[in-house]
């Protein structure tokens, strides 16, 4: 559903500034369209400007979670985890919160597999999304939209 | 003070993947939270690195920020071939470093 949206804002913006599209992701508030030149930078830095694909890395979430507090994440990626084949990186990142780091999770061969858990916090209901760095250099992402009926993050 | 858990199996056999349960108790104030009394923000200090070693080599690292929740839990895994040595460290912003080992036999 997020991506035909944002097909839609593409297209029907397209030769707008990136200040008006900025603009009109604030007037939608939560919306899931675009998250906004934060999030975009930090998935630049991280990806050197290429395009991450679909697949091979899935990022699990609970699908409402209660207490923003403490929201678990488990993210696992396919390969072959060979010195030649392996996941080197794997950057979670939430978008709505006040920063949108979370945790870099770094893999070596030695991890035998790509997978990991941790436990986050998220301050309202959005998108958490999951960047996978293949050490050929390719980029797999997954995104899961979460909902939070209690905020973490101060208050 | 923060206290390191780890959960590491005692045995496996050569080219087990092995799952590592790492917690460890500490706050991870966000830097975002305000004192309710004095209403001034509390300085952040949180563990910003984590990394897991095996007989000297890294196996995992993960570089953390403040949306991790308080007592950061990381599940994740290994290959073992030889019995040997995990050493964890968790790097505090305070510049403190936290340990843990767990040794393994592998056969």
């Amino acid at each position: 559903m997020s991506i035909t949206r944002r097909k839609v804002l593409g297209s029907g913006l397209g030769g707008v500034s990136l200040g008006a599209v900025v603009g009109t992701t604030t007037l939608f508030g939560m919306s899931s369209a675009s998250y906004g030149s934060e999030i975009e930078d930090a998935i630049a830095a991280f990806t050197g400007g290429s395009k991450p694909g679909s697949g091979r890395i899935s990022l699990g979430t609970p699908q409402i979670a209660e207490n923003g507090n403490t929201v678990p994440i488990k993210i696992s990626v396919e390969s072959a985890m060979s010195e030649a084949d392996h996941v080197s990186e794997v950057m979670v990142l939430a978008t709505g919160n006040p920063a949108p780091g979370v945790v870099t999770f770094k893999f070596t061969a030695m991890s035998g597999k790509a997978a990991a858990s941790t436990r986050i916090r998220l301050a309202k209901t959005q998108d958490v999304i999951a960047i996978a760095k293949m050490s050929d250099g390719s980029f797999f992402q997954d995104t899961k939209s979460v909902k939070v009926t209690i905020g973490g993050c101060g208050g | 003070m923060a206290k390191p858990r780890v959960k590491v199996p005692k045995k496996a056999s050569p080219g087990d993947v092995i799952t590592i349960k790492t917690l460890i108790s500490h706050k991870m104030e966000s830097g975002r939270r305000k004192d309710k009394k004095t209403s001034e923000l509390i300085p952040r200090k949180i563990i910003n690195a984590f990394k897991a070693q095996f007989n000297g080599a890294t196996v995992f690292e993960a570089a953390l920020e403040p949306a991790i929740s308080a007592n950061p839990y990381i599940q994740f895994n290994a290959k073992v071939s030889e019995s040997g040595e995990f050493h964890f460290t968790w790097l505090d912003d305070d510049g403190s470093v936290y340990e843990a080992k767990k040794s393994i036999s592998v056969g």
